[in-house]
């Protein structure tokens, strides 16, 4: 195979089972750009982040600019640019959660990991974002943990909620090595 | 897992699968679900048109546009494809209806979707969750999947000649998405930037095609409208306010939830008999209608209020997305307003100078005020700019931050001044908010 060569297969930063989705979204629009929006979570998801890499393969894949790119993906919110924990904390403290103790949970999820508005903690494991509505507003106060729910928490589930986390990150780094 | 609530007072019609197992289309099925689509097909586009013109069923986003005629002012005839868009991103604060709908009945989605798409001509519909519900994209996903194995979706649906495709997929966090042109943008893989009205999506929409953009609670009801009869749905609800609606009810109440109730139910007995009154027993302080971006009414003017669209705009304020936020005696309105327009400040896309420099403005004064800064002129101030930002910008973004901010500081005029010239707060309250 000549050095030169651009095939998917030897370009794609992504897992062959995310190349293989992302081929597919293109197609599944009347116009290949829709993609652009999903293809940048789902190599989000993937990536944890979307990189200089990820952007320019997105912008080949779609057939626009990486500029182009870049203008529609600063847009998003949820969209970003920076590494963050294997579990980003998220959460909200718009007016319902906030009327049910959305900030008292954001302060102690401050206390227990040490981090504030987007921090990440040094092992990697947790970042922490305080969040607008999340649409769970009759469930207040409520947090996402990537894309996971937990609704009407008090403060004094964080130390758990962290720990359930903590465990899953652990089993999967054993499990990894194994 | 969203905690379901019931209530004697609630008229289940859109809710009534809710926690059935209705996610499975087999289950579906046999609780009567794609009988309404079938029919539909059958009847054809008048006829359907018809039945939800004489439902009086109007738009559930917000702003309760009838939806029998948003479809009827589709071109009949069209060069380009149409297309049915179902909205939802629900991001309005206090709102979180379409969220239990996607979870418990995402084949009500798609059988509305396919209706719409029936009664405009249209062979592709797009559902657009917003990026936080990527659970219930999941689930949409499967039913959809689900549809096209049953043949209720493809190339020929039902066994007919008709064609309907679905494409679903989130967007990715931002408020501002949920206004339709901006979301229109966003599925072409734009920015959410709004486009400027006219042409109205009717005319040229999504691609340039004739688009109908509906809430996915509008879209929801549409099956059940068909199964009952137009005119039997308009009869639920209020004068011109046809069906239910699903409430989200927040905040400061004892039992806080989604409640479908008739249009037109008094929010005094919303409050107080269906989601069990202010939080231990305290005073009501406020209430916030239908989402964050309506003005606040106080409790005197909930007394007789029936909630509809016209009866809560004769009240100065709006039905919105029904999300009804309540406020106790402990509230400290200065903090309320200042954490709502800190939302709009965020989510403002910046296209247009009012709303971009507006809720900035806005935000940085209440910030003041909030901090125990604020002197005697800040509250003609923050008056004088969100007057200023009513009714120019390109969409409603910048009336949502500025009519609620507008209601705050004219009915809690003397609240505003308790906070002036370092006075503490009445609420010992005033810690600085993180997100400020």
């Amino acid at each position: 195979m000549s050095p030169n060569n651009t095939s998917t297969e030897t370009m794609t930063l992504f897992s062959p089972q995310l190349a293989a989705r992302l081929d597919a979204l293109v197609e599944k629009y009347p116009v290949r750009r829709s993609a652009l929006v999903p293809m940048l979570l789902y190599a989000q998801d993937e990536v944890g982040y979307l990189s200089d890499g990820v952007i320019a393969e997105v912008a080949w894949r779609i057939g626009i600019t990486e500029l182009e790119v870049r203008n529609v993906a600063t847009y998003y919110s949820m969209l970003r640019f920076k590494p963050v924990g294997k579990y980003n904390v998220q959460v909200c403290t718009n007016i319902s959660c906030m009327l049910r103790g959305g900030y008292e949970l954001y302060e102690r999820f401050q206390e227990e990991l040490g981090i504030g508005h987007k921090g990440v903690t040094s092992d990697g494991v947790f970042s922490l974002e305080e969040v607008e509505c999340i649409g769970a507003c009759c469930w207040a106060p409520a947090i996402q943990v990537n894309y996971e729910f937990h609704d009407e928490l008090n403060p004094d589930q964080v130390p758990g909620i962290l720990a359930d986390y903590r465990a899953k990150a652990a089993a999967e780094e054993r499990s990894s090595h194994a | 897992m969203p905690r379901l609530v019931s209530h004697p007072d609630e008229v289940k019609i859109v809710s009534r699968r809710f926690g059935l197992g209705a996610e499975k289309i087999e289950r579906y099925i046999e609780l009567g679900g794609y009988e309404s689509a079938r029919k539909c097909l059958a009847q054809g586009p008048d006829w359907i048109i018809n039945e939800l013109k004489a439902s009086s069923l109007r738009g559930r986003g917000g702003a309760g546009f009838p939806a029998g005629m948003k479809w009827s002012f589709v071109p009949k005839q069209s060069a380009k494809p149409k297309y049915v868009l179902v909205n939802g991103d629900e991001s309005e604060p206090g709102t979180c209806k379409d969220h239990l709908i996607f979870l418990h009945d995402p084949h009500a989605v798609i059988e509305g979707t396919i209706i719409a798409g029936l009664a405009i001509g249209a062979k592709v519909g797009f559902i657009y969750l917003r990026g936080e519900y990527r659970y219930l994209l999941e689930i949409m996903e499967k039913a959809v999947a689900d549809a096209y194995a049953k043949g209720f979706l493809g190339k020929n649906i039902f066994g007919s000649d008709t064609e309907f495709q679905i494409i679903t997929q989130t967007g990715a966090g931002a408020y501002e998405v949920g206004e339709e042109s901006a979301l229109m943008e966003s599925l072409e893989g734009k920015r959410g930037v709004p486009r400027i009205k006219p042409p109205f999506p009717a005319v040229v929409g999504l691609y340039g095609g004739p688009t109908v953009i509906n809430n996915a609670e509008t879209i929801a009801t549409v099956p059940h409208v068909i199964e009952m009869g137009g005119a039997a749905f308009a009869a639920v609800g209020s004068l011109k306010n046809g069906g239910t609606r699903l409430f989200s009810i927040s905040g400061h109440v004892e039992r806080p939830g989604v409640y479908e109730l008739p249009m037109g139910y008094n929010l005094k007995k919303m409050i107080y008999e269906v989601a069990g009154g202010v939080r231990g027993g305290r005073k009501l302080k406020a209430v916030v209608p239908g989402g964050s971006s309506t003005p606040v009414l106080l409790p005197e003017e909930i007394e007789t209020l029936g909630m509809d669209f016209d009866q809560v705009g004769k009240a100065g304020s709006m039905l919105g997305s029904g999300g009804v936020v309540v406020l106790d005696d402990q509230t400290c309105i200065v903090e309320f307003a200042l954490r709502t327009i800190s939302f709009y400040q965020h989510e403002s896309c910046g296209w247009c100078i009012p709303c971009r420099e507006g809720t900035d403005w806005l935000k940085k004064s209440l910030t003041r005020f909030h901090a125990g800064f604020g002197v005697a002129k800040d509250i003609d101030n923050i008056k004088y700019l969100a007057e200023n930002m009513m009714g120019r910008t390109f969409c409603p973004l910048g009336d949502a931050a500025a009519m609620p901010t507008l209601g705050f500081v004219n009915k809690f005029r003397k609240e505003f001044e308790d906070h002036l010239d370092g006075k503490p707060c009445p609420f010992a309250k005033h810690v600085e908010l993180a997100m400020v």
